[in-house]
This record gives structure tokens, C-alpha cells and sequence, in this order.
């Protein structure tokens, strides 16, 4: 028999960012308290990364409260209510169980069961990957609405002794709900990966070698490896993302790049040489590294301060273990 | 043409100068980066990529490690300039 004539969806034009939320943790943790188990001083961690204060989660806030706390302000940011959403997709590399993917939970705890829910694994690059599936998602027709959700405990993967890595690494929750949309406001993403660099970001242990009585694994980085990619490397992406919207540095209103290092994000911006009416995020100054959760966190933080507004034209840029990146210019909920 | 010398001091001098601050005249071939000059080690990769830009050269992370002070690097440009 020939090919059976199938029906094809039909989904939206385009996507757009319908609205934003984001959970930070109750526990403001400064780097007295970090200093308590290493050997440096509050100086050096400020100039060494910008951080002064991260928020570390409490026993009872974990993945899934604190993802279902950034979601739930997110739909109400959207105006629109948990039914609407048709996909759940979750970035994190801090839920501890393999199976079922923590979206499912996250889906039904919300009260829309019947969502598509799965979780990606694209470590600090997980919120630009999120967001582009989620895009083809409701432009293919297959969800209405889309939510994706970055959320970490990446303090249950620090290494509370090793002086290069136990004041970086945060936790939280940022999510997005991502709807149909008449004109474009998702630019095109530039993403990718260099699997020939991934020890450079790493476990120390992997689960299947992990012994009880071990020390807990934990999270390890070639800090001038990762610098000099996230600077030189990542600026030439994110020029990319720029050159695929159409537009240039002029055109944008402001710059949310992964919150890993304020001295990344200086650089970057320096390299990048975007103008002064710019407004850069660095919300990785009260907040650490929240890998996935990065993102969406100073995006929400931004319009609520008012350092962004509704409407703005943002590049956003995420990279990280694997190592992979994703980088596109969005217009803000 | 292959910088000479004391055209690889100049050069790395307005950079650490751009980078960290430093004054030019301050940078001389004894001089430790991360003791003397305040290049801290992510300041050094900036050096590093501005170098390579500057002089034509590619500096592998793994040869950062060892270029502790002004001089090495020089050493390490003038071997390795196209």
C-alpha cells in the first residue's frame, strides 16, 4: 500500500514569553559562613566572582517546591490558568532520582495531568534549551502553552572545602510560561555542544561509583578553562544570536547572561562592546550560580526592579557543563 | 615581521595596563604576574586571549600555568610568533 495520507498539526506562527517567575530560597547564606570551611577571605570571593550572599535551600525546600513556587508565579504572570498548560518541561541536574522525571510530579501538583512532562539535562544552558523546545513546541501545534522550569539545590552538590567551587554554586528556581504569539519575540537560538570538553565541568563521582560512607559527589571546574570559553567563546554565540534576530547591539534594551561569575558577565560585556543603555543582569551578586534557574531568576528580579521593562528586547545566553550553550534574543513578558 | 624583544614588553604592558591598571613602566621582565602586577588568574586569561590577538600566537590553557612572571611570557612569544 502507499503511504497512508496523514493529517499534519497545526500549531501557532510563533511563540512568545507569556510570563515569568522565580523562587529564592528563605536562607541568605553570606561568605562568612562559607569561609567556615576554607581557607580565604571575603575579599578574594568578591573579587574572584562578584558574589557576596547565594541563597541555599532548607530541607523542606526542595526541587519540587521550589520549582512549584516559581511556576505558580509564572502562570499568574501569564494570566492564564495551570489547565492551559499542555508541557511541562523541567532543567536540573539536582533531582536526585533518575525516574520519573520530577516534571511529572510538577505537572500534576499543578493540576494540569494531562501535560506532556519531561526533564532535559543541559546543566547552566538547560533554560535556552528549555525554551527552544518549548518554542517548536506550540509553533508545531503540539501545546498551547508551554511551562519550562530551571530549578537547582546545586549546595547539595558543593563541595563545602574545595576553595575554587564552595562559594559559586546556589540554589532556586526560575520558570517561564511560554505561549502563541501573532509576531515574532523569540528570535532564532544559536546552540550547540563541545563534547571534547566535558571534564571541564564535572562530577566527581559518578552514582554508579559513589559508595555510602564516600564523600558526596560534587561538582568540579577548570575555572580558566571555563572562563576563557565563556568569554571569548560564548560572545562570539551570542553575537550569533544577535546576527540571526536581525538586529545589533544597539537594538537591544538588555543582556541576561547565565549567572555564573561576575567576572564572566564583565568580560563578556566588554568583548560583546554593547552600549551603555544596556541594562546588564547581575543578580549572581545576591544570588550565586543557580545553573539552569540563572536566567529566568534575574529576568524576573529585572522587571521587578525595573531595571527591564515588559516589551524590552533581551539577548539571553546560557552555558555550562557538557559543555553546551544556547543563546536568542526574546522580547520580555 | 616577528615582534623583537623589547616590542613583546611594550605590547604586554599596554595590556596588563588596559587589564589591571598597572602603570607600563611597571612592567618589566622580573616581575611576577599575580605578586607584582595584580593579574589575578581569570585577569590572566584576559592577557592571555589579548596576547594571542596581538602577537599572532596561540597560548594553550595548559602553558598559562607556567608563564609566572613577565619574562616567561615573553619567552614564550618570542619562540613561539609566526
Amino acid at each position: 500500500m502507499p503511504p497512508a495520507s496523514l493529517r499534519a498539526s497545526r500549531g501557532a506562527p510563533f511563540a512568545r514569553l507569556a510570563g515569568v517567575g522565580g523562587y529564592r530560597p528563605s536562607r541568605v547564606v553570606p561568605n562568612e559562613e562559607i569561609l567556615r570551611h576554607i581557607d580565604s577571605s571575603d575579599e578574594w570571593i568578591r573579587s574572584r566572582s562578584g558574589i557576596v550572599t547565594r541563597h541555599w535551600a532548607d530541607p523542606d525546600e526542595t526541587v519540587a517546591e521550589m520549582a512549584l513556587a516559581a511556576a505558580g508565579k509564572a502562570i499568574a504572570s501569564a494570566g492564564i490558568t495551570a489547565e492551559q498548560i499542555e508541557a511541562v518541561v523541567v532543567s536540573t541536574v539536582s533531582h536526585f532520582s533518575q525516574t520519573p522525571a520530577i516534571a511529572t510530579e510538577i505537572a500534576h501538583r499543578l493540576g494540569t495531568d494531562k501535560a506532556a512532562a519531561f526533564d532535559i539535562s543541559a546543566a547552566c544552558a538547560g533554560f535556552g534549551y528549555g525554551l527552544t523546545i518549548g518554542k517548536g513546541l506550540i509553533v508545531d501545534g503540539s501545546a498551547g502553552h508551554v511551562l519550562v522550569i530551571g530549578v537547582e539545590r546545586l549546595s547539595d552538590l558543593t563541595d563545602r572545602t574545595d576553595r575554587s567551587t564552595a562559594f559559586l554554586f546556589a540554589d532556586g528556581a526560575g520558570a517561564v510560561v511560554l505561549g502563541p504569539a501573532q509576531a515574532p519575540a523569540l528570535g532564532p537560538t544559536v546552540w550547540g555542544s563541545e563534547g571534547d570538553k566535558s571534564q571541564v565541568i564535572r562530577q566527581t563521582v559518578p552514582w554508579d561509583e559513589y559508595q555510602p560512607g564516600d564523600k558526596f559527589p560534587a561538582l568540579r571546574q577548570e575555572g580558566q578553562t571555563v572562563f576563557r570559553w565563556a568569554v571569548f567563546e560564548m560572545a562570539k554565540v551570542a553575537q550569533q544570536a544577535l546576527d540571526a534576530a536581525g538586529i545589533t547591539a544597539q537594538d537591544l534594551d538588555v543582556f541576561i547572561p547565565h549567572q555564573a561569575n561576575m567576572r564572566i558577565i564583565d568580560s563578556m560585556v566588554k568583548t560583546l562592546k554593547l552600549p551603555e543603555h544596556v541594562a546588564v543582569a547581575r543578580d549572581v551578586e545576591f544570588s550565586g550560580n543557580t545553573s539552569a534557574a540563572s536566567i529566568p531568576l534575574a529576568m524576573e528580579r529585572m522587571l521587578e526592579t525595573g531595571q527591564a521593562r515588559s516589551g524590552d528586547t533581551a539577548l539571553v545566553i546560557g552555558f555550562g557543563a557538557g559543555l553546551v550553550y544556547a543563546a536568542t534574543v526574546v522580547t520580555l513578558p | 615581521m616577528a615582534a623583537s624583544r623589547e616590542e613583546i614588553i611594550a605590547g604586554l604592558a599596554e595590556i596588563v595596563n588596559e587589564i589591571a591598571g598597572i602603570p607600563n613602566d611597571e612592567v618589566t621582565e622580573e616581575k611576577s604576574f599575580t605578586d607584582d602586577l595584580d593579574v589575578d588568574s581569570l585577569s590572566m586569561v584576559e592577557v592571555v586571549v589579548a596576547a594571542e590577538e596581538r602577537f599572532g600566537v596561540k597560548i594553550p590553557d595548559d602553558d598559562v600555568k607556567g608563564l609566572k612572571t613577565v619574562g616567561d611570557a615573553v619567552d614564550y612569544i618570542a619562540a613561539h610568533q609566526s
